[in-house]
């Protein structure tokens, strides 16, 4: 007896929602156990990580905060993993576009300056996640280098640079030698959202991206050409669209939306230029996109559940002692199991009798 | 004599379709025993049970007279039946050996195989070299080593599927010269083909399926060909010719259309020259992989290259993309029906946007116009009979004829001017190859040029006015179809130029 693979004939819809709720489950089944290994009580463990952050306002704020980039990165990974393009740089694509952004912030700092800045520096962001993207995509576009190595190693280039910048020339004069930036002036910081709290106008342009990116994908030729190029490339070619281009186009739109989040973080909850300023948004934004079956709707669901894992793993450390990087592993997990189930979509398990050898 | 494999009674079914319904089959030993049918008579099905691919839903087999069932190829493999199928699972980039030692126990010595390969090839006269990579052989060596590879079992059953289908006629004639040898030896061959005059050639017995049921059993050799083809048809053939249309101005002009092969495993074109005037069917003949998928691509635009080198209508056109080639009139239809010509997971409404978009008025201002796009895809559906599942399915959950219908339709259904299309009926039931056919030769008579490029001569030689051969990257002046004889085109599609018809 053995057990074999099979490739489904058909693909019931079902499925391709049941799966990423299986993945969620046995996600909180692992979880536990490792809780249970930790020497903590699994129940207690698994409300303090998913039910208290939930259980007001104030934490609600959090974890759409927390849930903004996370958005706006998984919408434009959406785009590039769709149409088979491997961006995974996204973390240093939101890095530059934080430099980008900030540039401009700390060169009129102190000066009064009009409301332009902000939307300057968020144009600034995009441009610069956008041009850090496009050193993969041209390298993949013109001479066929892997873009997976390629984007993923521009992350440690960027984070070097943000790390020089605010050790360096954007050191804060007055800032005791510690390496940070100046803050940033109320006219380049993100306007919140209600009165009291953290929320800021970026989740709320986080979420209309989404949106735009759902209808584009679904109506547009453009996202047509994203979804068959992903496809079936000789099919693109066929209905004459130039495979490159849009290699070029996903990674441009992907990065931009990454540098975006960067401009909005430093600009919002941060204020100012740190050496780090993401907790591997960047990264933990592919789990946000694979779990919303890379659909931008999707990715606006799984991005708030993700900021969770984030609020969660706070909340642990601090009420029950837990290790913050039990975040990571459950992130981890989850998109082990989000892309096993994921093969039983397109496969299915089939038990066949053992056959010896002729 | 006793007979060596005998079924009876085989019923399989798949869904509502009676692929298999109570059929007998029974080859006797030492005899070369034909199974006749057209595409989707049910050969396929009889054969992968015999061979344990798959299992009856009713019905018994025996082996030597022993009742038998047939679990897997593996058994099959050890009553002592062989199968030489006709795609080959090769891998291109390993030698001929390596690839033979696949099917063998992993302890056997690549030396020992090396010998057994030259030995079996000399002895049933199957050259092949056991150190070459397979990438380099032609199709004919590739077939020989899966023969090579079945011989290696001993079998006492050979079935080979539709194995002339990718030959030429001087490959085939080797061929034939091995299976005669290997029945003097006391095996049989189940030998399954559509082409009639190989099996008046070479069979001894002949069982004619015809939609799932045998219609006949008959010794081909006491047979004409005509009267084969009526068994195999059901009705009286009527040798499709094409009319002579009036035929206007030249529309399609090809000339010195040299372009690099691709890749390696490519072909490059050699100076290539074609017209094809309006209201003309033109054929191109020749073996899979002499330039066919290059010459489409620039045809098309998927490869672009000089300008002056192909002119639609008095324009040149051989550096605009596919698209821009749309909108002058052109359509076109790749070999490859799932990946190329439609993508597999999209719906047939996407499928027909796929190569409309440029043309057919479905976007507007960057937007799709889905209610355009659903109104012209339910015309092509409801033109050309394409058979659904659902309202809109997803092109890989429709059978090979329908979606060729489907992709040949989309095309057909914008009256293009100029009309280019590969293997238009490869794959595809009888009934629909029929409507093909006949979509083809409307178009033409509507004063369109069509170019028909195919492997299968009985197809080019029904519908072309005129016919070239492809080889090597060569193509050959067109001639008119009615002087050409099938004897003289399996020479040029062998390589051989310059034979006067």
């Amino acid at each position: 007896m053995r057990l074999i693979l099979e490739r489904r004939d058909d693909r019931p819809a079902w499925l391709a929602l049941a799966s990423p709720l299986v993945a969620v489950t046995l996600t909180l089944i692992a979880g536990a156990v490792l809780f249970a290994l930790l020497g903590k009580d699994p129940l207690a463990a698994l409300k303090v990580f998913f039910v208290d952050p939930l259980s007001d306002g104030w934490a609600l704020q959090e974890l759409a905060v927390k849930a903004t980039p996370l958005i706006l990165i998984a919408v434009g990974l959406t785009l590039c993993y769709r149409s088979n393009t491997w961006n995974i740089g996204a973390e240093g694509q939101l890095v530059m576009g934080a430099v980008f952004g900030s540039w401009l912030a700390l060169a009129t700092h102190g000066s009064a300056n009009g409301p332009w800045v902000l939307p300057a520096m968020l144009l600034l962001g995009i441009l610069g996640g956008m041009a850090w993207a496009l050193i993969p995509a041209l390298l993949k576009a013109r001479l066929g280098v892997n873009e997976i190595l390629t984007s993923l190693m521009l992350v440690y280039v960027a984070e070097l640079l943000l790390d020089y910048l605010v050790r360096g020339r954007w050191r804060d004069p007055q800032g005791f030698n510690f390496p940070q930036s100046v803050s940033f002036e109320p006219e380049a910081t993100m306007p919140i959202l209600f009165g009291a709290g953290r929320l800021h106008v970026g989740f709320a342009i986080a979420v209309v991206v989404a949106l735009i990116a759902a209808l584009l994908m679904a109506r547009s030729l453009k996202g047509f050409e994203i979804r068959l190029a992903g496809e079936a490339p000789r099919a693109a070619r066929f209905a004459g669209f130039d495979t490159a281009r849009t290699t070029l186009l996903v990674f441009a739109v992907s990065g931009g939306l990454a540098g975006l989040a960067g401009i909005i973080e430093v600009a919002g909850p941060l204020g100012q230029l740190q050496p780090s300023i993401s907790p591997g948004y960047g990264f933990t934004a592919i789990i946000v996109a694979f779990l919303g079956r890379l659909n931008p709707i999707g990715a606006l669901i799984a991005g708030l559940f993700l900021a969770l894992t984030f609020i969660g793993g706070e909340n642990a450390q601090i009420a029950m002692r837990i290790p913050l990087d039990v975040t990571r592993v459950f992130q981890g997990l989850l998109l082990f199991f989000v892309l096993g189930c994921d093969t039983f979509l397109l496969y299915r398990l089939r038990r066949v009798p053992s056959v010896r050898a002729a | 004599m006793a007979a060596l494999l005998e079924a009876s009674g085989i019923v399989r079914r798949f869904g509502a379709l009676v692929a298999n319904d109570h059929v007998d089959l029974v080859v006797a030993p030492a005899e070369i025993h034909a199974l006749l049918g057209e595409n989707g008579a049910g050969k396929s099905t009889l054969v992968k049970i015999l061979y344990g691919l798959l299992q009856p839903l009713e019905g018994t087999l025996s082996w030597e007279g022993r009742p038998v069932t047939i679990a897997s190829p593996a058994e099959a493999r050890r009553l002592g039946i062989g199968m030489v199928f006709q795609h080959f699972s090769l891998f291109d980039a390993l030698t001929v050996a390596e690839n033979v030692a696949l099917s063998l126990p992993a302890s056997t010595p690549m030396a020992t195989i090396e010998a057994e390969v030259a030995q079996l090839s000399r002895a049933y006269g199957l050259p092949l070299e056991p150190r070459r990579e397979v990438w380099r052989l032609s199709v004919g060596e590739r077939q020989r080593i899966e023969i090579v590879r079945a011989l290696l079992q001993n079998p006492k059953l050979l079935i080979l599927d539709e194995p002339t289908s990718v030959l030429t006629p001087q490959e085939a004639d080797q061929l034939f010269v091995t299976l005669e040898a290997l029945k003097a030896e006391g095996r049989s061959i189940l030998y399954i083909s559509h082409k009639l005059d190989e099996v008046r050639r070479l069979c001894d017995r002949a069982t004619v399926l015809r939609l799932g049921k045998v219609v006949a059993t008959a010794d081909p050799r006491a047979e004409t060909a005509a009267s084969l083809a009526r068994l195999m048809v059901g009705t009286e053939v009527k040798e499709a010719r094409a009319t002579a249309h009036a035929t206007g101005a030249e529309r399609l002009v090809v000339q010195g259309l040299s372009l690099p092969a691709t890749d390696i495993h490519g072909t490059a074109l050699k100076d290539v020259a074609l017209t094809v005037r309006a209201g003309e069917i033109v054929g191109i003949a020749g073996i899979a992989g002499n330039g066919q998928d290059e010459f489409f691509a620039a045809l098309s635009g998927e490869v672009t290259g000089d300008p002056g080198t192909i002119s639609l209508d008095g324009r040149p056109i051989g550096s605009l993309g596919i698209n821009a080639r749309r909108r002058l009139g052109a359509a076109f239809v790749p070999e490859e029906r799932l990946g190329h010509a439609a993508a597999p997971g999209f719906t047939l409404a996407d499928n027909a946007l796929l190569s409309g978009h440029a043309t057919n008025g479905f976007v507007r201002r960057g937007l799709i116009d889905r209610s355009a796009v659903t109104a012209w895809f339910r015309r092509v559906v409801s033109a050309f009979d394409v058979r659904t599942s659902g309202p809109n399915p997803e092109a890989r959950a429709l059978s090979g004829g329908n979606l060729q219908k489907f992709v040949v339709g989309r095309e057909i259904l914008r009256e293009p001017q100029l009309f280019v299309v590969a293997q238009p009926t490869w794959g595809v039931d009888a009934a629909a190859a029929a409507t093909i056919r006949q979509a083809l030769l409307d178009l033409a008579a509507r004063g369109a040029a069509v170019l028909v490029i195919s492997q299968d001569l009985d197809e080019l030689f029904a519908l072309a006015d005129r016919l070239a051969v492809i080889s090597e990257g060569r193509l050959s002046e067109a001639r008119p179809t009615p002087s050409l004889d099938r004897e003289t085109v399996g020479l040029m599609m062998g390589g051989i130029h310059g034979v006067a018809a």
